[in-house]
């Protein structure tokens, strides 16, 4: 009896110890700080993520009995016209971001340029992505009813009434009304980063290529384009699976009405309108692995891309620092 | 300079200056039309063209109506109340985490990141559908406080901002500390936290916005629109019979965007640096 009592006090006390010892307190820090964001994390992505994976094998409802029907639901997503062949109109999306991204690519390299408002150009271009959905998608149900803003608009500059299309309506050009949305919200915010990585590159730089005498575009070519290189890259990577999962403009402007719905607003009615969760969760599974082959597609192409471009990369560190010392010596000859 | 030079340069400087005029029309035409809108009373909404100057810049009714009808009054208190809740949880949760994966070396470290990471690549609408049965089964439909928690549940792009954070400051600050026998626990709240506060600032913005403007998950998980509407979704009020009356609709939107340009106009550099540091780690 007491022979244990002293054995349970000695571990107890060495508990104590530890516990008040350095590492002991780490670990006591580490569980109170990690505990809370973690269950948050598994509650809200990873159990939902893995429970989706086993609602893709039944036909079932958010209430009441379900039925296994093994890979019934995925055949349904590539044989029904309506899913899988939503999947055609993120060209349009993919189109749009190309087009964003080069109108960000521009605005950012004339805006790190000494410009007069500057800061005013940029922050009317970046207002919009603060802008929330709903009224992103009344303002653009607006602005497209006939005879409104943009008729009107395009009235000014010389079209008739007669021959502009109905922008939500007409088939053939309804989709690249929504991107246009799209790029309207998401172009300055892509220009602010942009302009972020342009400032980071050291001023110097552009004193030492002039006096080199390259103009604008061998700055652009050479200073900007690479300093921009990772962010650039990364918004390519992002805006491709982007396209892939557009939703926002078609949900809030036309409801996927008149051939605008993408794969996930034809999801999002399957799961939460005709409440058929088994088939869109089989959706979501299919896109997410899509977007994941594609994801690490175009990961190992820029690396890639990059490996060989790496070594162009030392030769021009190489040649700038030498630039600066020729203009170095220059200054000291006078 | 030769002259041809100067015309050259004149030309470029025209071109970049008429460039990025027409850029910022594109951006302020929808926004401008839908203040004009909201100005006009119906019967001159219904006969002018709608880029038509209102006849009076004072009338202010179609806001007030806006604001009784969505019930904008209720929406502003549950916003605000999820905002402030929101973002005192962000906070505590985001910079712990940070500070821990900053400062400590251990086993799963790497892991813990990458999960943070490839979270926010799934895309929401997608994990909504079983995230909505999670919800359901904890009892979180038409639950502030579940939506509170959801929200919180799902936050990568402020950690980054810490962690980036978290990496220029100099661990002999800690050392020192925990020479003269600081616990962690005074070291991260008497000391670190509040070196943080630049960044906390950044994250709270962003965060703020993002939660401010966040419409699709609160319309599926705050779906008693009399009691639970937020401001973006008390917006919804406006599909359906009232639809095409839009000098109502943009006066309701134009109150609904009001705190985000406030926000903007005054924290401008922050929003900028935080969208910076937040993409180049995300």
């Amino acid at each position: 009896m007491e022979a244990t009592n002293i054995t349970t006090q000695k571990k107890k006390r060495s508990f104590g110890e530890w516990a008040r010892s350095r590492d002991g307190q780490k670990v006591f820090v580490m569980i109170a700080f990690l505990i809370v964001p973690l269950v948050l994390l598994i509650v809200f992505t990873y159990l939902p993520f893995a429970e989706m994976v086993s609602y893709s094998f039944y036909n079932m409802k958010y209430t009441g009995a379900r039925k296994f029907v093994g890979w019934k639901n995925y055949m349904k997503v590539f044989q029904r016209s309506d899913c899988f062949g939503a999947l055609k109109l993120s060209l349009y999306y993919m189109l749009g971001s190309v087009v964003q991204l080069a109108i960000a690519l521009y605005l950012a390299t004339m805006l790190s340029f000494k410009t007069r408002f500057g800061d005013l150009f940029k922050g009317f271009m970046f207002f919009p992505f603060l802008i929330n959905g709903i009224a992103v998608g009344f303002i653009f149900k607006f602005f497209y009813t006939r005879g409104f803003v943009f008729d009107t608009v395009l009235q000014w500059c010389g079209f008739q009434l007669d021959n502009l299309p109905y922008w939500l309506k007409d088939q053939s050009i309804n989709n690249f009304s929504l991107v246009g949305t799209s790029v309207w919200r998401y172009f300055g915010q892509n220009m602010v980063l942009f302009i972020g990585a342009i400032m980071s590159v050291d001023p110097e730089l552009y004193e030492a290529s002039m006096l080199d005498g390259a103009n604008k575009w061998h700055q652009f070519l050479y200073i900007i384009l690479p300093s921009i290189k990772t962010i650039l890259t990364l918004n390519v990577i992002l805006s491709i699976t982007g396209s892939l999962s557009a939703f926002e403009p078609p949900y809030v402007i036309t409801d996927g009405a008149n051939g605008t719905g993408t794969y996930f607003v034809i999801m999002h009615q399957i799961a939460h309108t005709q409440q058929k969760v088994g088939l869109a969760s089989a959706m979501a599974v299919v896109l997410l692995g899509i977007i994941l082959i594609v994801t690490v597609a175009q990961k190992l192409f820029f690396k890639y891309v990059f490996k060989n471009s790496e070594d162009e990369d030392i030769n021009a560190a190489v040649k700038r620092e030498k630039k600066l010392a020729k203009l170095a010596a220059k200054k000291e000859g006078r | 300079m030769t002259v041809f030079g100067h015309i050259k340069k004149f030309i470029l400087i025209f071109l970049k200056y008429a460039s990025l005029v027409f850029f910022s029309l594109v951006a302020i035409i929808p926004l401008v039309s839908c203040v004009i809108t909201a100005f006009k009373p119906d019967a001159e909404y219904n006969s002018t063209n709608v880029m038509t100057p209102p006849s009076s810049w004072l009338y202010f009714e179609n806001f007030v109506s806006a604001f009784k009808k969505a019930g904008m009054g209720r929406a502003f208190i549950n916003s605000t109340i999820i905002l402030i809740a929101v973002l005192i949880l962000s906070v505590f949760i985001g910079t712990q985490l940070a500070y821990v994966l900053n400062r400590f070396q251990f086993f799963g470290n790497t892991l813990i990141r990458n999960l943070f990471l490839v979270a926010c690549q799934l895309p929401g609408v997608a994990m909504q559908i079983a995230v909505y049965e999670m919800m359901y089964k904890l009892g979180f439909i038409n639950n502030m406080f579940g939506y509170i928690l959801m929200t919180c549940g799902t936050d990568v792009i402020s950690i980054y901002i810490y962690i980036q954070f978290f990496e220029n400051i100099d661990y002999s600050l800690d050392e020192s500390a925990i020479m003269d026998g600081a616990s962690y626990f005074t070291i991260f709240y008497k000391i670190l936290l509040p070196l943080l506060k630049p960044a906390i600032v950044t994250a709270c913005i962003l965060k703020g916005v993002g939660t401010y403007n966040e419409y699709y998950n609160a319309n599926l998980y705050l779906q008693d629109k009399k009691r639970y509407a937020t401001v973006a979704t008390s917006l919804y009020t406006f599909v359906g019979p009232l639809g095409s009356k839009y000098n109502l609709i943009c006066a309701g939107v134009i109150i609904s965007l009001l705190p985000a340009l406030i926000v903007f106009i005054t924290c401008q550099k922050q929003i900028y640096s935080g969208l910076t540091a937040g993409a180049v780690k995300g």
